[in-house]
């Protein structure tokens, strides 16, 4: 310990004595080193590597016209017809439907966690945090899984159908989003609730009408970026829709049709090794996924930041 | 005034019931796993009729338990880590203590970006650089075990990176003064005082990490995974995991024995999660007790 200060303590004490002399004096102790830099440049250039394959493994596919093009409504590998168009669609149907039923629960849920006074519901509130954080590490393939056993069925009697749906898929969905967007949406409430509180309750307003008519109305970037955040990890998911949309190649046209996603339509294209062609489309496939998601967490990022300059908690949150 | 009342409490009410509606949801799908697989829990779902000890070294192979998928699993997510941690904590450090202003944005905005990647375009990476590489330098490349944790570590890098940045962030700025004061280079602060006093935060947020690794199954299943593997025999061989073997069971099993695996194998994976949540949220809390009081 006392060795490896002793050069630091002289060099300090030099500096303040000496004037600079040229590059002899430079601190070099005071730089990040090179290991430091190997690992922060280890870190980017795999970003950047990511991209670029996926990019130049896709654009030669793009440029193909015709019926054998990817970005085609007819999926049928016999006939040479690689269009991914329908499982575009099929993805942008089943995030919807989640985001759509996910995200006014969500906003209900942080609400009524943020603002529940009645004293005997307070241990089920705190029951229910820890519950929704708990619900983030839930792995997707066991929500798959139970769901495949408990959903399907009761989605075959209700609607019909084989039960491997876009409702069931896009119910499960909303469990996978829901305690992400909760948890984006409580941390970026609670300030401004906190905030607000002790005059508010002086003034008389309940804690739930101060969220009412104060705090909903001024936090539009928060509720906005809660729906990108839950849109993204919607888009994204694979597992789910893998075991319960049915992995129809077509365009769902109502709540009981099976459907298919690009996220599954990948992991189902790689798992039968169609042939060479069909690789073109599951390149497009994911060059369309890593551009939405980018956009998603490019938009995000502006929201978070603009929305709370010094607080990352509701950045911690978006990661987690 | 009374109709006041009555819709406020009715919209209390519709509050009360978005918290409940999915938390119920929840509940009972996992009280469906737990009441289904926990009767399967115990050495038999793991090694079947094999000797435990047997089964441990590799003596005789496992046909029908779930160790195979555990050992794959655990190799999986070890070697996930040893890839991802030096990037992870170092890139965090540099991120919170040397990087210039405008290269930390940058920094921070791959990782956002990294971060928003689904893990299936992250497995398609890996199939495109074995592609890639069959095509140019390594005509033999195949997807592989160590293939699957290149792309895992890149998958969970994010997720250390932020940790440790934001834990070596919320380490008090007197420990920095004070440093400085005693005659500390940055580099040495950095390295004798940061690290140490932001070690807990930085654990939680590589036991997050790992919790990551271990439950993600789209990444996999483009790099390498199989159903039967038996144990990995190297660093380029295919392998199993538990996700991919739930998966698997739960679109292919043929009995209602398999059936049964799959649940115990679903409550596993949830248990081992769980455990890895609780633990990096247990050292997290440490570390904020001990930096900014209660919280």
């Amino acid at each position: 310990m006392s060795k490896s200060r002793k050069p630091a303590v002289c060099q300090a004490g030099s500096a303040s004595a000496l004037p600079p002399a040229g590059p002899q004096t430079a601190d070099h102790t005071d730089s990040p080193g090179w290991v430091l830099r190997l690992s922060a440049w280890l870190a980017v250039l795999a970003v950047i590597l990511l991209f670029v394959m996926i990019v130049a493994a896709a654009l030669p596919a793009i440029q193909i016209s015709g019926p054998g093009s990817p970005l085609d409504w007819v999926w049928q590998p016999g006939q040479g017809r690689y269009g991914i168009l329908p499982m575009c669609v099929g993805s942008l149907a089943l995030a919807a439907l989640a985001l759509l039923l996910g995200w006014p629960l969500a906003v209900g849920l942080s609400c009524w966690l943020l603002t529940e006074e009645n004293f005997k519901f307070l241990p089920l509130v705190r029951f229910i945090s820890g519950l929704v954080r708990f619900m983030t590490t839930v792995p997707t393939v066991v929500y798959g899984f139970a769901a495949v056993f408990l959903l399907t069925p009761f989605a075959r009697a209700t609607l019909g159908g084989t039960g491997m749906c876009l409702a069931a898929a896009a119910l499960m969905l909303v469990l996978l989003v829901l305690p992400t967007m909760t948890l984006i949406l409580m941390a970026g409430l609670r300030p401004r609730l906190e905030r607000l509180c002790p005059w508010g309750l002086a003034l008389g307003f309940s804690r739930f009408d101060l969220m009412r008519f104060f705090v909903l109305p001024r936090s539009g970037r928060n509720l906005a970026s809660a729906a990108v955040l839950g849109f993204g990890r919607a888009v994204g998911d694979t597992l789910i829709p893998l075991m319960l949309a049915g992995n129809a190649t077509q365009v769902p046209g109502g709540l009981s049709e099976s459907m298919r996603s690009l996220t599954a339509h990948m992991a189902l294209v790689t798992a039968n090794e169609v042939g060479g062609a069909a690789y073109n489309s599951l390149f497009v496939a994911g060059l369309v996924l890593l551009a939405v998601n980018t956009a998603a967490s490019l938009a995000l990022r502006r929201l978070v930041r603009r929305e709370a300059p010094a607080g990352s908690s509701a950045k911690q949150a978006a990661t987690a | 005034m009374r109709r006041g009342v009555f819709s406020q409490a009715l919209l209390r009410w519709l509050l009360r019931l978005c918290a409940l509606i999915p938390c119920a949801a929840v509940l009972f799908l996992l009280g469906f796993l737990i009441v289904k697989g926990a009767p399967q829990l115990g050495l038999h779902l793991l090694f079947d009729t094999v000797p435990p000890l047997d089964a441990l070294l590799g003596r005789r192979p496992v046909w029908d338990g779930l160790w195979p998928a555990c050992a794959g699993t655990l190799y999986l997510v070890a070697l996930t880590m040893a890839l991802a941690l030096f990037p992870g904590v170092g890139c965090g450090l540099y991120l919170a203590e040397f990087a210039p202003p405008r290269q930390a944005a940058r920094i921070r905005l791959a990782m956002d970006v990294l971060a928003g990647t689904p893990s299936i375009v992250m497995g398609l990476f890996g199939f495109t650089l074995i592609l890639f590489l069959r095509h140019s330098v390594w005509p033999g490349a195949n997807t592989s075990l160590l293939l699957s944790a290149c792309c895992l570590a890149l998958l969970v890098l994010p997720v250390v990176v932020t940790t440790t940045s934001e834990a070596l962030e919320a380490v008090p700025g007197s420990l920095r003064i004070t440093g400085a004061a005693l005659g500390f280079t940055r580099r040495q602060l950095a390295r004798r005082v940061l690290l140490p006093a932001a070690g807990p935060g930085i654990w939680g947020g590589i036991i997050l990490a790992t919790g990551r690794a271990a439950e993600d199954t789209a990444v996999i299943m483009l790099t390498g995974v199989v159903a039967n593997a038996g144990l990995p025999a190297g660093l380029a061989d295919k392998f199993e995991a538990l996700p991919f073997s739930i998966y698997y069971i739960s679109a292919q099993y043929q009995d209602n024995d398999e059936l049964l695996r799959g649940f115990g194998a679903a409550l596993v994976l949830l248990l081992l999660s769980a455990a890895l949540l609780l633990c990096s949220r247990w050292l997290e809390n440490r570390f904020r007790r001990r930096w900014q009081g209660v919280s």
